[in-house]
């Protein structure tokens, strides 16, 4: 039996929403199927599960935003084997996330409010950053069920998950001891309830469900009082019934403030939040880069007219939508580069540098309306010039248009920018953590040169390095920008 | 094609790689690729698409002489009427 957990999918992710599930109780899923679409502050991705089986239980509904690491689901061995019995002790999930490389990262437990931007303010008991863990993975059953930000978004009930397969015998309902404290503390009868957990196990998330009083919006409301409502934007599922018999008149709602930005029961996040959460990943990332990595920087300018000749001998028979542009070559050029000085080309964890198994290049792209996304180019050194481009091409437009698979966004171990569309010579990039090099690529423009002592005018593009000081000195990135240089100048090599 | 004929598929095509596009400010002889902000990929798509649309090959050169509007009519009415 396996746990299908969020992934991480970038450095600069904490915690994702659960868009939509692709999957059902039941379905046989292979490595590698995509299961799920996962919304980052960045982009919805289509994910991928990592086991094979069949899955069991889905354990976080759509819409609901978890720390990366907290189980989503449950898949069995092929096998069709039941899964053990719920009240036998299990290993510990993973309670921060192993994938990732900053230590303080479940989110939800953290004070800041900002850490948590998807949940809703809670009408109901239980403050959020209450010491125990959000995930509560302790000695028991009780699935690491998305505590805090359980939408309690009343009209449209989470609804529970599919039951678990069919038992002959109905079981006592499982309790564990975190979900019993809480429920004697907010004095529901555990017997009344329905457990919606793992083989019907009891959550701390039903036991808050149980101690609010029925939601108003969800039936006793009068007709007059939902379009009144509906006419002031007042979310109904807000409001309390002021009469004793919990039916909501037009006197609740017009003494009721308009509700402060009613989230839609949608999952998806609106454009100005997502803009927002963009930039607030993007700000944490590059300021632990540059709090954490001695940056040094060196710059070379290559005379591309050799590349640029190839270029035009490989485009000749190429259709527009497949010709190969500058970028693809100096792509190419740095990726070999890379693999030839393997000190710039992993990542730096736990005060060592750990070199990649082969070389994966990141590739950072400007998002319409603002924003970058880093899809990752596996094994660049594989792919010929032309390949090479068109894996670029689909990245970029897939991560502008489309939607990116997760595997494409993890696992670079070193990355490329390029600004050269913009117009800018040159450019100094932030190393995007745990990296340790960060290349970047200038606009190809003509320029006075120097050749054999005579002057012409040649086109040259300025390559600049980024690298970690802890990892490698100067001399070493030196190197890097030296091959890069030669490469570019026998480009019939590329 | 007529001029207009021609504008109406530099929109569409313009619009299929930046679907924000707000063509209706953008001057004939402003370059694309700063007014719409387009990068080299997105504006091979553009030519790409403009050449699928038309019918039309689209060389590297013809591709460097699409960056304005007008520039885009002006390839698009020269070339002859296909049988």
């Amino acid at each position: 039996m396996a746990e299908f957990t969020m992934p991480s999918l970038g450095a600069d992710m904490d915690e994702g929403t659960v868009i939509e599930w692709l999957v059902k109780p039941g379905d046989t899923v292979a490595r590698g199927d995509v299961v799920a679409v996962v919304d980052t502050a960045k982009a919805a991705v289509d994910v991928e599960c990592f086991d094979s089986g069949v899955i069991e239980d889905i354990l976080v509904q759509p819409g609901v935003t978890v720390p990366v690491g907290t189980p989503l689901a449950v898949i069995g061995s092929e096998d069709g084997a039941k899964p053990k019995p719920v009240s036998q002790p299990k290993p510990q999930p993973a309670a921060v996330p192993v994938s990732q490389p900053e230590p303080a990262a479940v989110p939800v437990s953290q004070p800041e409010p900002a850490a948590v931007p998807v949940s809703q303010p809670e009408p109901a008991a239980v403050p959020v950053s209450q010491p125990e863990p959000a995930i509560v993975p302790k000695p028991k059953p009780q699935p690491a069920a998305v505590p805090a930000p359980q939408p309690e978004r009343a009209p449209v009930p989470v609804p529970a998950p599919a039951p678990p397969p069919p038992s002959p015998r109905p079981r006592p309902p499982v309790v564990g001891p975190l979900v019993r404290k809480l429920s004697a503390e907010l004095g529901v009868d555990l017997t009344t309830l329905h457990g919606t957990g793992r083989g019907g196990a009891i959550t701390r998330a039903d036991v808050q469900r149980a101690a609010r009083p029925a939601p108003a919006g969800r039936g006793k409301v009068t007709p007059y009082a939902r379009r009144l409502a509906k006419e002031l934007g007042v979310d109904l599922t807000r409001i309390t019934a002021s009469a004793s018999d919990g039916i909501v008149r037009a006197g609740d709602v017009r003494t009721s403030k308009p509700a402060p930005v009613t989230p839609e029961p949608s999952p998806v996040t609106p454009v100005a939040d997502k803009a927002r959460a963009m930039r607030e990943a993007t700000a944490k990332l590059m300021a632990r880069s540059k709090r954490e990595i001695p940056h040094y920087y060196l710059s070379t300018t290559i005379d591309m007219s050799a590349a640029m000749a190839r270029l035009a001998e490989l485009n000749r028979d190429l259709p527009v939508e497949r010709r190969v542009l500058p970028i693809a070559l100096v792509l190419r050029a740095c990726a070999r580069a890379a693999a030839k000085v393997p000190q710039l080309n992993g990542l730096w964890t736990d005060e060592h540098f750990e070199p990649g198994a082969g070389v994966h290049l990141g590739m950072a792209v400007s998002l319409r309306g603002g924003g970058l996304i880093v899809p990752v180019i596996a094994d660049a050194t594989e792919l010929g010039p032309v390949e090479l481009m068109d894996r670029v091409r689909d990245l970029v437009t897939r991560a502008r248009g489309g939607r990116l698979r997760g595997s494409e966004l993890t696992g670079a171990t070193i990355t490329v920018t390029n600004l050269g569309d913009r117009g800018v010579e040159s450019v100094f990039g932030v190393i995007y953590p745990p990296q340790v090099a960060l290349v970047g690529v200038g606009k190809v423009l003509d320029r006075p040169w120097a050749v054999g002592g005579l002057l012409g005018v040649r086109p040259v593009v300025t390559v600049t390095l980024s690298a970690d000081h802890r990892a490698t000195d100067g001399h070493t990135g030196a190197r890097f920008l030296e091959i890069v240089q030669k490469l570019l100048s026998r480009p019939e090599e590329l | 094609m007529t001029p207009d004929e021609a504008r109406e598929m530099i929109s569409a095509a313009l619009l299929t790689v930046a679907p924000d596009a707000e063509l209706g400010d953008v001057a004939p002889d402003a370059d694309l690729r700063e007014e719409l902000d387009l990068d080299s990929i997105d504006f091979q798509a553009y030519a790409a698409e403009l050449s699928r649309r038309s019918g039309l090959p689209v060389s590297e050169d013809d591709q460097r002489g699409l960056t304005t509007l007008a520039a885009g009519v002006e390839f698009l009415t020269r070339a002859r009427v296909r049988p």
